[in-house]
């Protein structure tokens, strides 16, 4: 059994038994909308896409068999068996992208074998519809169509040609909202089923006349439904929402309901496969559950889990070097970045989770893993008005039986107001025994591990050691040096430096005007200097032997950090509406490394990743990733990393795909925690579930590589500006030229129309092509436009080479 | 999927004193058995040998107990006047007492009549024991002086006339039978050797010297009296060793328990005080009814016996071990596990197609509530009276879940009187408590706001309203008075702390830039204060 997932730009086919991603239909250049079986041939699917393209796949092998052009964005795609040769697509009524008003369009496939076919017959059938997939479907066999705007019905019947609507009252006396939200027809008998805001479902019936409808209610959802589906007979209907609870109603005995609680995020799509033995449901937090039809949960395909939004700073995972950030409510999740893989959740706030909106939740703000991984401290808070604000201070211990972390200490209420910052000292012989927490209330606490003081105690556990102010100013941040015998606390403009082991104050620095916002200690050879970054747009660089200030430069940092395994420091300076990153030693005056306008925004959270394998690299501008990946998160919530020279090859190599790509490169999950809709496909039946895209690193223009490569490296602008236009000529033509030459040999052979179709795919990347199967497939090529074909192959090639080198 | 998550109950750490090992130890006693005596009981001995009678010295009585009987085995009553210090013989054959007419009675266990009348003493003997050779009598009396007596021909050995003040305790050595330790109120100790004249060792012990004791390996020598416990390293020559002072009236009793590892004494203040031996720190702590005048343990511990000045004798036995109760269970249930062994044995074959019976997650009643959205039945669950009265932890975490789930409001309204008054008197019993006045603030806010229509209908609410107005106003008083000290201490301390220079970050002179924030006065909180705010 397969599985079929729209993801951004790809429909990525998965398993249902292992699930395990098989492979992914790549083709599409812009958000995929929908993903349909073709109803005549069960190993085929139409995908439709914001691109204007429709195009037929056999998910099976993952090859394009045909792309239809409609020319207009499409936001849905419907056909049924019924209607040979014909689908149904969901346009805007205006060429103009902004368009509101949407239309449903029966679009007349050409049977011709061409690749590219571009559909003209196009006739509208239903107009100012809503361009949500869910609120229109087939009804009985094909036979009419439904659709919901947001008080009306609207029901076609093709064999009469004719529409009906009706209508329902804009709120009922309860206040409920009777707005539709999505739609079913019962496959077998004349029966709407139709989900509504305020969590009612109506199942409609005898609507063949425009006056004698009737409908029926069944309610138990609190809010909207999202997703309804009839099973294949017809004899259940499931139904799903926010409340992240499948419910399996029977059909005409709607009293008796079977419940599936507790999924994950709210559920976005269900979905149901032909011969209704599983069901599918797709969850706002980047989940897919495979569910068997005595609704058991069958199997999970579970991504980077998208939350509501970041809280808590990115952190690897000392033991497993997973990326530990934000993901199910209440939860910490671990992302291994090697394999690409959510390990797993771990539950931090311990409470059953509430889907109800508008309410108040415990949320995870703050975690910190000490040095060697055996710790971990979480804060949540909920309620942050500041007099019913409930703070938890937890602290985790590894436990090496369960591989996870397990709760050892609870403290609830650390401090009176929110707290600021938390962090360990960096012991690198393992026994963490201390902790530090800064609050709004104006303390900062040290957190001791205290060994058991009687015996029925199973374990040791954390208690307040010190309690620290300075002048009754907030803390904001706070820092141990490498060697952990400072703590540096900015206490506003001024930066206190106490030592722990007898928690004296030591010195204080300051550089007012301005908060301190970041602080921190240089590792190292540079362990001597402490770089602090203030609200007045100054980073500042203190020396601790002399407690004088070294040297002070003007950027607005947003965020600054050390490298755990070398002298490098990453400043993320925002200016101008847009970020650079620049990365130095504490000890010297000129950057390593700097990058223009990374992104726009602020970045607010980044990390460093050991890598496990250092780099050998000379070359200057990438030595500082010798020991480190940096990863970081842009406002709009793309996690993103900087990868040298040689690793790109690698990656271009390996994916044999001619990418230039900017130094930036989109790490696969690039955009994991973007916005876009997804549609999710089950091998037989159809269905939308909105799932995470994850996006393959795209090819971008090889302009920036030009532009943003030093200066005195490049050869003179006049050689350059030749082989830049030469090359815009090349990749321009080259597909087009091949194109030309396929369709020739078409015509004049005009057999085997299907395998033609693979066959273009195949010449789209020849490299993969095996040699015997080329001869085969292509016999109509002669020697010299082979040879010829792949001498342009290798000219590009070593065009591109050049460019890079 | 992932199943329903309980509520959480928090734990919150026990005040107060905290359980050890050694409080389960002491603590694993049945209630005590008590029983009156006739006067004041000056004095309890344990027989060396099985069955272990104690004898009790009670006014004109010497009374011996079984172990575990509650009437006397054999009572000794020949005597004129109070009877002091009845003492068995190492073999538990013979028993010695003192009397207030300055006699010396010997009995024979089994007998009645005293076998022999030491007379010599001419004021009241409150000292009397065997020497570790068995064939001689220590006694002291409030003559001053002490005496050695031969018990064959009853014979006056010695006499010793160091003291001077009444002689009111005093232990012979088992290891050697000529030395002997007698205590004073002349605040002195003094060791003889009966093989010389006089005194070897004397040590002052301050105030008048009420109990004496010897470790089993006689190198330490404790003595009680006035508030103190004073241990004395013999072997060194009286050298004092350590100094307890844990009790707040005379010290009037000591024993030792059976390994020699805990030091028990007892005190006019009513409390029994164990020391562990090594660190000398009081590990446990005993009540008492009355002020105690003496104190044993039958061997292994197996019963603490004290006798109080109003006449009544408490005895505590040890519960039997839970090893004990475990082997005889086992062998009680053994027959009807037989018979439903077969049961349990099967094994599956290879062929078996195996039905896993699904896990059924246990969960409280009222999470069961909570996890069906019963808000309001959930709260009624939580508030049944034994939840309520034993563990106000759990009614106020459903609380807290129902206010963090929205819907406290709905399970708080619409009550009758009943559960009103039910919802008021919790209220009032933990509104204060810092614990849970967090989320039963929030509560009571919700109950004015919900039922403030209702005042003055019922006289059982109104009253109970009137309550919570006035701990409330108490409450507050409280902490008013609460942060006055808190900020007379704070005065206290930043004074009592010097001032500390810091090194100042001179960067101003060296770049020109404005000069940085002067380091006046710093208050770093050092960590007593912390522990205050804690």
């Amino acid at each position: 059994m397969f599985l079929l997932c729209a993801s951004g730009e790809s429909v990525k086919v998965f398993s249902t038994a292992t699930e395990e991603c098989l492979h992914a239909l790549q083709g599409h250049t812009d958000l995929i909308t929908g993903v349909l079986l073709r109803p005549s041939n069960h190993l085929q699917a139409y995908s439709c896409s914001l691109d204007g393209t429709v195009r037929l796949w056999d998910f099976t092998d993952g090859i394009l068999i045909r792309t239809y052009s409609i020319g207009y964005p499409i936001y849905g795609i419907y056909a049924s068996a019924k209607h040979e040769g014909v689908i149904f697509i969901i346009t805007p009524m205006h060429t103009d992208t902004n368009s509101e008003l949407f239309q449903l369009v029966a679009v007349h496939l050409p049977q011709c074998g061409e690749q590219l076919v571009e559909a003209k017959e196009l006739s509208a059938v239903l107009s100012n519809i809503s361009s949500n997939p869910a609120a229109s479907a087939f009804g009985r066999e094909g036979q009419y169509i439904v659709s919901a705007k947001p008080l009306q019905l609207e029901v076609y019947f093709f064999k009469k040609h004719k529409s009906y609507s009706f209508f329902l009252k804009k709120d009922n006396q309860k206040g409920g909202k009777n707005t539709f939200t999505c739609i079913t027809c019962h496959p077998t008998e004349d029966c709407i089923a139709s989900g509504h805001e305020d969590g009612k479902i109506r199942l409609w019936r005898n609507f063949n006349h425009r006056k004698e409808y009737t409908y029926s209610t069944l309610h138990w959802h609190h809010s909207a439904v999202s997703s309804l589906r009839f099973t294949p007979e017809g004899t259940n209907l499931l139904s799903g929402g926010v409340e992240s609870v499948l419910v399996q109603w029977r059909y005409n005995q709607e009293s008796q309901r079977d419940f599936l609680p507790r999924l994950g995020g709210a559920i976005t799509h269900i979905s149901v496969s032909p011969d209704g033995a599983l069901f599918c449901t797709s969850h706002s937090d980047n989940k897919i559950t495979i569910i068997q039809s005595c609704v058991k949960v069958s199997a999970v395909i579970q991504g980077l889990v998208k939350g509501d939004r970041i809280r808590t700073d990115l952190m690897i995972e000392p033991r497993s070097k997973a990326l530990v950030l934000n993901g199910k409510p209440g939860h910490l999740q671990f992302y291994s970045l090697q394999r690409d893989k959510l390990l797993y959740n771990l539950d931090i706030v311990q409470q059953e989770y509430i889907h109800e909106s508008g309410l108040e939740q415990f949320e995870v703000v703050m975690a910190a893993f000490d040095a060697s991984g055996s710790w971990l401290a979480t804060v949540e808070e909920r309620k942050q008005k500041a007099p019913e604000l409930e703070l938890n201070l937890k602290l985790w211990a590894f436990d090496d039986q369960k591989q996870s972390f397990v709760l050892n200490t609870t403290i609830s209420a650390p401090h009176e107001g929110r707290i600021t910052a938390l962090c360990f000292p960096h012991v690198s012989d393992g026994q963490t025994t201390m902790l530090v927490s800064t609050s709004r209330d104006g303390h900062f606490k040290a957190w001791q591990l205290a060994a058991p003081a009687h015996t029925e105690d199973e374990g040791p556990s954390w208690s307040c050691d010190f309690l620290g102010a300075y002048h009754s100013l907030v803390p904001e941040c706070c820092c141990f040096s490498a060697d952990s015998s400072l703590l540096a606390v900015g206490f506003q403009e001024v930066v206190t430096v106490w030592t722990p082991a007898s928690w004296e104050l030591l010195t204080t620095l300051s550089q007012p005007p301005g908060a301190v916002r970041d602080l921190c200690f240089g590792r190292l050879s540079c362990s001597k200097y402490l770089l602090g970054a203030t609200t007045s747009r100054l980073l500042c660089c203190w020396n601790l032997l002399t407690c004088s200030l070294e040297w002070v430069t003007s950027m607005d940092v947003s965020l600054l950090l050390a490298d755990p395994l070398s002298e490098n420091m990453a400043a993320f300076c925002f200016e101008a509406g847009s970020t650079d990153l620049f990365v130095f030693k504490p000890g010297e005056p000129r950057p390593l490394f700097s990058h223009k306008a990374l992104c726009s925004g602020r970045v607010t959270h980044a990390v460093f990743v050991p890598r496990e394998v250092m780099l050998e690299s000379c070359d200057e501008a990438s030595q500082w990733l010798n020991c480190s990946h940096l990863y970081f998160l842009t406002q709009s919530m793309d996690l993103l990393t900087f990868i040298t020279k040689a690793e790109e090859d690698k990656l271009t190599a390996s994916s044999k795909q001619l990418v230039v790509s900017d130094d930036v490169a989109m790490t696969p999950f690039h955009l994991l925690l973007g916005k876009h809709r997804d549609q999710l496909e089950n091998p037989q039946a159809e269905s939308r579930l909105s799932v995470e895209p994850i996006r393959q690193p795209s090819s971008s223009a090889g302009i920036n590589e030009l532009l943003q490569m030093p200066a005195h490296v490049l050869p003179s602008a006049s050689f350059l500006c030749s082989m830049f236009v030469q090359s815009l000529l090349i990749s321009v033509n080259k597909p087009s030229e091949q194109n030309k030459e396929k369709e020739e040999e078409m015509e004049s052979e005009k057999e085997e129309e299907d395998s033609d179709g693979e066959m273009e795919s195949r010449i789209s990347r020849p490299e993969h092509m095996p040699s015997g199967e080329s001869g085969c497939a292509a016999p109509a090529l002669t020697k010299e436009e082979v040879r010829e074909l792949r001498r342009l192959k290798k000219l590009d090639h070593s065009w591109m080479k050049g460019l890079l080198d | 999927m992932a199943s329903y998550k309980p509520t959480n109950i928090p734990v919150y750490p026990k005040l107060g004193e905290k359980v050890t090992e050694e409080t389960l130890y002491w603590k694993n006693y049945k209630t005590p058995i008590q029983i009156k005596e006739f006067g004041a009981v000056s004095n309890i001995h344990f027989s060396p040998v099985t069955p272990y009678n104690f004898a009790v010295t009670a006014f004109t009585r010497i009374h011996l107990y079984g172990l575990l009987s509650q009437e006397p085995v054999k009572t000794f009553t020949r005597f004129k006047d109070t009877a002091y210090c009845g003492r068995f013989r190492s073999d538990g054959q013979l028993l010695v007492a003192g009397c207030e007419d300055s006699v010396v009675r010997l009995f024979d266990v089994s007998g009645k009549v005293a076998l022999r009348m030491f007379k010599g003493h001419t004021k009241a003997v409150h000292v009397t024991d065997f020497t570790s050779d068995r064939y001689q009598i220590l006694t002291g009396s409030d003559d001053y002086t002490c005496c050695l007596w031969d018990i064959p021909n009853s014979a006056q050995l010695n006499t010793y006339q160091e003291h001077t003040d009444y002689i009111r305790c005093g232990v012979t050595s088992q290891l050697n039978r000529d030395l002997f330790v007698t205590g004073s109120y002349d605040h002195s100790l003094k060791v003889f050797d009966a093989r010389v004249d006089k005194s070897v060792m004397t040590i002052n012990h301050g105030h008048p010297v009420e109990s004496l004791l010897l470790y089993p390996s006689e190198g330490l020598l404790v003595s009680a009296g006035g508030r103190y416990v004073r241990v004395w390293d013999l072997l060194k020559g009286g050298q004092p060793l350590v100094s307890l002072k844990n009790h707040h009236k005379t010290v009037t009793c000591l024993a030792l328990s059976s390994n020699g590892q805990r030091l028990l004494s007892g005190s006019l203040d009513r409390h029994v005080k164990v020391y562990n031996t090594t660190s000398y720190k009081v590990v446990h702590n005993f009540d008492y009814p009355a002020a105690i005048l003496s104190l044993a343990l039958a061997p292994e511990d197996e019963s603490i016996v004290v006798g109080m000045t109003n006449s009544i004798l408490s005895i505590k036995h040890r519960k039997p071990s839970e090893e004990a109760k475990e082997t005889a269970g086992h062998q009680r249930r053994r027959p009807s596990y037989r018979v439903y062994a077969h049961r349990k044995s099967y094994v599956p074959k290879q062929d078996d197609y195996l039905v896993s019976k699904p896990v059924r997650q246990h969960l409280a009643k009222y999470d069961k509530q909570l996890k069906k959205f019963n808000v309001s039945k959930a709260l009624d669950t939580a508030l049944e009276t034994w939840i309520r009265g034993r563990k106000p932890e759990i009614t106020v975490a459903v609380i807290r879940e129902l206010d963090r789930r929205g819907t406290l409001k709905n399970a708080l309204a619409g009550r009758d009187e009943q559960e009103l008054s039910r919802l008021l008197s919790f209220l009032i019993a933990n509104l204060v408590d810092a614990r849970f006045a967090p989320v039963l603030i929030t509560a009571a806010e919700m109950i004015l706001d919900i039922y403030q229509s209702i005042i003055g209908q019922s006289p059982v609410v109104d009253k109970q309203l009137l309550h919570l107005q006035s701990l409330l106003e108490r409450e507050l008083d409280y902490q008013k008075d609460l942060l006055e000290v808190l900020g007379m201490l704070d005065t206290m301390f930043a004074s009592s702390l010097p001032k500390i220079e810091l090194p100042c970050s001179g960067i101003s002179t060296s770049n020109g830039l404005p000069q940085g924030q002067s380091t006046d006065v710093i208050f770093p909180y050092n960590k007593m204060q912390s522990r205050v705010f804690e």
